[in-house]
């Protein structure tokens, strides 16, 4: 039977957490920031335990405590909080911990404007890890995103025994939609599988996808070994033996050997398109709007809007090589996503639709494609 | 050999205190009869944290000065509650990481922290910490250090740890230790050692309770009565669509095209909150609706401003550029909407009479809505937004302002009146 419709006005940090909640996390570590209050706000009613963390150094070392205890916890935040997160989040990384990060981004540098949206902190997760490893970071571009890739976060973290990021925007989280809530994709909840067999537990021993198997601390059978120092399969400290490094080489190959299990992205393709519009994130929308006027005109464009950001999926390369001019849209100043993908001095054919302090809007997009 | 260590000989310096730490950890767990997997044992950066491999109990390796913190989340996780939670972390640790311990000590999160005081930062070449005795020297202090020393067992204390002790780590303290790991709450046990690599070696000839004595460092046990910190997982919690009530649907709209509205006041005003009683309208008579809002970082000062758009057909941009229709009903909102109110090409300015209207080509209207008072000027826009416009009923209006917090003070019948001035 047809679910009756429920319109409702709500905003995405209620969506995002409720998914997030029904998709297994269970613990919520909290410190305020705008503009990821609302999302603390509701993870306060919602998750099955919270807590407010003095400090956001504190929160990634309870959530760290937590997820090694089996827990599946999660936190939201933006850059000034998360500048001060990342070293637990190499620790997290190395460690191997699953859980989710929320980071909503506002306009820096330093504290900039808080209640302002930007699509700033991109250059920076892509380069947090030392050693240039990346872990997953997932962007949301619309509504629907917050329910099914927040939903995703968790599975990811879950399936790949890392931490997550899921990047948003205080454009996003803070604004309110009409929804029809009743139209909602259902949410599958992912439940970590944990290490059963009576043989010994080798903690970092991992099979053919590069994940080790993961096993709580504290459980009666096996002991468990977590570790954010270089270290053997057993979890145990070495300088820069063989094993070790190995080990360290096998994290920097896991997120990208899993890519596929978790490449997420809307791809409208004109087939006669020789322009190629890519976009992320709260800029999404005024692309889609862009992009629809703009072929409405006759001017055939090709729309990639990008969920799944770091590692970048290989299917992008694939996709843009088809295109003699591709134009990204993000709110900074810098293309920060072209360059990722095309290197500090962009080709010729890149071009940047950027802005500071406001959305880039449907018609900033169109007259570059006119 | 201990049940608990796998070896005999541990990884530190000959005459190292630390390794006097571990072993008396070791056969205290053993009187209190656990066994190594009830026992989850957490260190990090320093010295100390080289021990973990010798331990047969769980391991977690942290950050440096983040075990604390870390331990905290594993006592607030753990799935048995049984177990045994112990954190390592040593005088430097304690100096980069005294928020967790201070936080650990409020919480009284049930486990117990051993501070491995050695008077400097021995893994990094003998650097002065927080906990460093006045007059003791270090490589970064070699004619005696002058900065005064963390009392850290008094501040813990203070900030609520069930336990707090200290002691010097000569001879048998295993009972000491004991005492310490059956207490149900945070307990924190401090002891002091020198440090064979640099404190030795700077600090010829003088004895270990010389310098404790010298430091007023003497032996303390202080407790606090509190019940420890219970982390209570909720088996349901209620989902956060359940506070939508059902609502009835309009399916007649009278909108072809979208509307975009600005609505500006003034911080504390209710801008908000009337933009969203509107939102909600607009859903209820059938139009697709988003709610954008913009104000300053402090609360209640400054702009407050709401964009919303109205529309039959799907809304993806949420932004306004050029808007429709603008209310602004104060000197706030009129500055931070000049821009805009400029670029309307073909729209309506609803704008309160105490304010000047900017040049504009769209259609202008003075109406009072502060007369009515500051926190009510937003929802009485509304009321002249719907007669204006007839997007949404006065009615409806109306009746929304009834379910509102507003209800009793708002003055409905003045405000009908007015219509006909």
């Amino acid at each position: 039977m047809e679910n009756k419709p429920k319109v409702v006005l709500t905003d995405a940090s209620r969506l995002i957490i409720e998914s997030l909640v029904q998709a297994g996390a269970d613990s919520f570590i909290g410190y305020p920031i705008t503009p990821a209050n609302l999302l603390y706000y509701y993870a306060s009613k919602r998750f099955p335990f919270m807590m407010p963390a003095p400090d956001e150094i504190t929160t990634l070392q309870w959530m760290s405590g937590l997820s090694a205890a089996g827990r599946l916890p999660v936190t939201a935040t933006s850059f000034p909080g998360f500048a001060l997160m990342i070293e637990s989040v190499n620790m997290a990384f190395m460690m191997e911990l699953p859980m989710v990060i929320v980071l909503a981004q506002r306009l820096g540098p330093a504290t900039g404007t808080a209640t302002c949206g930007a699509q700033g902190d991109l250059s920076l997760l892509n380069g947090m890890i030392s050693g240039g490893h990346q872990l997953p970071v997932l962007c949301i571009s619309d509504f629907n995103d917050c329910t099914s890739l927040s939903a995703e976060a968790v599975k990811t973290a879950v399936a790949l025994r890392t931490p997550v990021v899921l990047l948003t925007s205080k454009e996003m989280v803070m604004t309110s939609r009409s929804i029809d809530i009743n139209e909602l994709e259902p949410i599958e909840t992912s439940c970590i599988n944990e290490y059963s067999s009576e043989e010994p537990y080798i903690p970092y021993l991992a099979g053919n996808n590069l994940v080790a198997e993961f096993l709580h601390l504290g459980n009666n059978k096996h002991q468990v070994r977590i570790t954010a120092s270089t270290h053997d399969n057993s979890g145990i400290l070495q300088h820069s033996t063989e094993e070790a490094l190995a080990n360290t080489i096998r994290l920097d190959k896991k997120s990208a050997h899993n890519l596929e299990s978790y490449t997420h992205f809307d791809y409208y393709l004109e087939p006669k398109a020789d322009t190629l519009v890519v976009s992320y994130g709260i800029s999404a929308a005024a692309a889609i709007e862009a992009c629809e006027l703009a072929n409405e005109e006759g001017k055939q464009v090709s729309l990639l809007i990008s969920k799944t950001l770091l590692p970048v999926p290989p299917v992008y390369r694939d996709i843009m090589s088809k295109y003699k001019k591709i134009v990204f849209c993000e709110e900074n100043l810098n293309a920060q996503y072209a360059r990722i993908l095309f290197g500090e001095f962009l080709p010729s054919h890149i071009q940047h639709i950027g802005s500071i302090g406001k959305m880039i809007s449907p018609s900033d997009i169109l007259n570059e494609l006119r | 050999m201990s049940s608990f260590l796998n070896s005999e000989h541990l990884p530190f310096c000959k005459g190292c205190g630390h390794d006097l730490i571990a072993k008396h950890t070791s056969a205290a767990l053993e009187n209190m009869g656990l066994k190594p997997l009830d026992v989850i044992i957490v260190t990090d950066i320093g010295c100390h944290g080289i021990i973990d491999a010798s331990f047969k109990t769980h391991t977690l390796h942290g950050l440096h000065g983040r075990s604390v913190a870390l331990g905290t989340g594993v006592a607030l996780g753990k799935k048995e509650d049984y177990k045994k939670v112990i954190v390592f972390i040593g005088d430097g640790g304690v100096t980069i990481g005294l928020q967790h311990l201070l936080e650990a000590s409020r919480l009284n999160i049930d486990m117990t922290i051993i501070i491995h005081n050695n008077f400097l930062y021995g893994m990094t070449g003998g650097q002065t910490s927080g906990l460093t005795p006045v007059g003791f020297n270090t490589t970064t202090s070699p004619s005696g250090n002058t900065f005064a020393q963390y009392d850290i067992c008094e501040l813990a204390h203070k900030a609520g740890a069930a336990y707090t002790s200290r002691f010097v780590g000569i001879g048998n303290f295993t009972d000491k230790l004991e005492e310490a790991f059956r207490v149900k709450g945070c307990s924190i046990v401090e002891i002091f050692e020198v440090c064979t690599g640099y404190g030795v070696k700077f600090n010829p000839g003088r004895k270990l309770r010389e310098i404790v004595e010298n430091s007023g460092k003497n032996d303390i046990v202080l407790k606090n009565e509190r019940p420890s910190f219970e982390a209570i997982f909720k088996s349901e919690t209620s989902s956060l669509f359940s506070d939508f009530k059902d609502t009835e649907i309009k399916e007649e709209t009278s909108l072809n095209e979208p509307v975009r509205l600005i609505l500006s006041g003034s911080a504390g005003e209710g801008v908000q909150s009337a933009a969203s009683i509107l939102a909600k309208l607009a859903i209820q008579a059938g139009y697709n609706v988003t709610q954008k809002g913009s104000y300053p970082v402090t609360v209640g000062v400054g702009f407050s401003t709401s964009e919303i758009i109205i529309s039959p057909d799907e809304i993806h941009y949420h932004g306004t550029t050029i808007p429709d229709i603008v209310i602004i009903t104060s000197t706030d909102g009129l500055k931070h909407n000049l821009k805009k109110i400029k670029s309307i090409q073909a729209g309506l300015l609803l704008i309160d009479t105490s304010l000047q209207a900017p040049e504009t080509k769209a259609n202008v209207k003075h109406m009072d809505f502060r007369s009515y008072g500051d926190k009510y000027a937003a929802l009485a826009a509304l009321m002249y937004f719907a007669k204006e416009t007839r997007i949404i009923t006065v009615e409806a209006v109306e009746n929304a302002i009834k379910s509102s917090r507003s209800a009793e003070k708002f003055p409905f019948e003045k405000v009908k009146n007015d219509f006909n001035k």
